[in-house]
């Protein structure tokens, strides 16, 4: 693997994943020893081929998989220096600080207002006023507010799919995470929705730490500081983008970023 | 550099006819050079009139090449070795284009030398030395490329200094000449230019090598301090 150069360019790492195994139940595990830091204030992308893990371990990272039994993780998974694997942990609250945005946007039934609100209200109690405030500025970072502000007790599914998705990354960003977990965030849209999604994480992550699982090697080229390629659970290769696309050191990253892979 | 197939058999057919269009290319500009030289030493300069003509065939080339590359972008958008081929592929072109164009200013030389009288004969050998040196330089880069052969790709790089070193032993030797003779100064000039022409061949030729290694292993190796060359 690559040596980062984290002390020349004063990285500090948001999230720390060490030895960390993933299993879906019994038998092998889906995560073979994984070991990567995703530093704060940069976009990390996770690439590779369908099944090769890259979005089981943006799961593991706010403990999504407890939601189904049997599945489980072993070793150490730190945010923000918190081993988040640890059983006391409240993952509701990890939850919180590491925001998840999904393949297909997910809008909540409810009006654009209460899709940002209703989580905020889990975790702070607000005025009205500053609610108001609240779900301005998310609609504002997720450069949505212009064109939602004058439909806000409108159903958040009577937006299109590219605005949907902008929704969710608003109600993301709403409860002010540490941590933004992208899943194949365009993957449902069109070429202009894409690209307003990039500006945004371009945006984003003057203030959040984007981890982001990409099908579209350009796009994960465009977007992200730092690459990860995984291949059958394991982590193949993990440097900087710029490096990765031109000139990656393991022939299994080459022949995967260049459609070499049968 | 990756020889493994693309998923896509129609992507490893345009990088496979850029390489292949980049040595026919090649392959012509070392005829302009070598018939040249030839005229040079022959006196033939009916076959000044072919070189230009081969010139513009070479200048199609790198317009279809240089097409071929942005479509190649355009399309499939390549990356790491793929990527590096590509882009090495267009600054190869524009070197080997340009060395054409030296190829033309040596049988132009030429022509005009034989034309106002004949070859002074002392001015023979050290000039058809380097002129086979440089050739050579091209010879062995269009193979690096060809074979993608970093290794000989360094011999080209080293070899640029020869040529150079000479270069500068006719300009001096004629030096003296056009101040022993003032009558020479026409002819020795001509002679400079060809001799320059010669040692901007080899400096084309080490461009090639330097762009091979870049897409062998992507390192940028252009302008080194000096002490660390290849």
């Amino acid at each position: 693997m690559m040596p980062v150069e984290q002390a020349i360019e004063n990285l500090t790492p948001q999230i720390s994943i060490r030895n960390l195994n993933f299993y879906y139940g019994k038998g092998e595990p889906a995560l073979k020893n994984i070991n990567l830091d995703v530093f704060k204030g940069k976009v990390t992308a996770f690439i590779g081929p369908s099944g090769c893990g890259k979005s089981t371990l943006l799961r593991t990272i706010n403990r999504m998989y407890d939601l189904y039994p049997g599945q489980r993780a072993e070793g150490e998974l730190f945010v923000g220096g918190r081993n988040i694997l640890d059983k006391g942990v409240d993952t509701i609250g990890l939850r919180a600080k590491v925001g998840m945005v999904f393949q297909k946007p997910t809008p909540f039934p409810m009006s654009i207002y209460d899709n940002i609100a209703f989580g905020v209200k889990m975790h702070e109690k607000l005025t009205r006023n500053q609610m108001d405030d609240r779900v301005e500025w998310a609609l504002t970072k997720a450069a949505l507010w212009d064109e939602v502000k004058e439909k806000l007790r409108q159903p958040g599914t009577g937006l299109s799919g590219g605005q949907q998705q902008r929704l969710c990354i608003a109600r993301g960003v709403a409860v002010k995470p540490e941590v933004l977990l992208l899943d194949e965030p365009t993957s449902a849209l069109d070429p202009i929705s894409t690209m307003r999604i990039e500006e945004l994480i371009y945006e984003l992550k003057r203030e959040f730490t984007i981890a982001i699982v990409t099908h579209n090697m350009q796009q994960a080229a465009r977007v992200s500081d730092f690459t990860a390629y995984m291949y059958l659970g394991e982590l193949v290769e993990f440097g900087k983008t710029d490096d990765i696309f031109i000139k990656p050191q393991d022939k299994r990253t080459e022949d995967y970023i260049t459609g070499r892979m049968g | 550099m990756n020889e493994t197939s693309h998923v896509s058999s129609k992507f490893d057919e345009d990088l496979s006819r850029l390489r292949s269009m980049v040595l026919q290319m090649g392959g012509l500009v070392e005829s302009q050079i070598s018939d040249a030289i030839e005229a040079y030493n022959t006196g033939e300069i009916a076959s000044v009139k072919s070189i230009v003509e081969t010139d513009r065939k070479v200048n199609d080339l790198e317009k279809a090449i240089d097409d071929d590359c942005a479509h190649v972008l355009a399309k499939r958008q390549p990356a790491a070795s793929d990527l590096r081929l590509v882009f090495g592929v267009s600054k190869i072109v524009t070197d080997l284009e340009r060395a054409g164009d030296e190829a033309k200013k040596i049988a132009k030389g030429v022509r005009r030398i034989y034309e106002a009288g004949h070859m002074p004969i002392q001015y023979g050998v050290g000039v058809r030395h380097v002129a086979d040196a440089a050739l050579n330089m091209l010879r062995q880069a269009l193979d690096a490329f060809a074979r993608l052969d970093t290794s000989a790709a360094v011999d080209v790089i080293r070899a640029d200094n020869e040529v150079d070193v000479e270069f500068k032993s006719i300009l001096r030797q004629l030096i003296t000449h056009m101040m022993e003779d003032p009558r020479t100064i026409t002819t020795s000039m001509d002679i400079i230019w060809i001799a320059r022409a010669i040692e901007r061949i080899g400096d084309h030729a080490k461009n090639v090598g330097e762009h091979v290694i870049y897409i062998v292993e992507g390192r940028d190796i252009r302008h080194p301090p000096k002490e660390d060359v290849a």
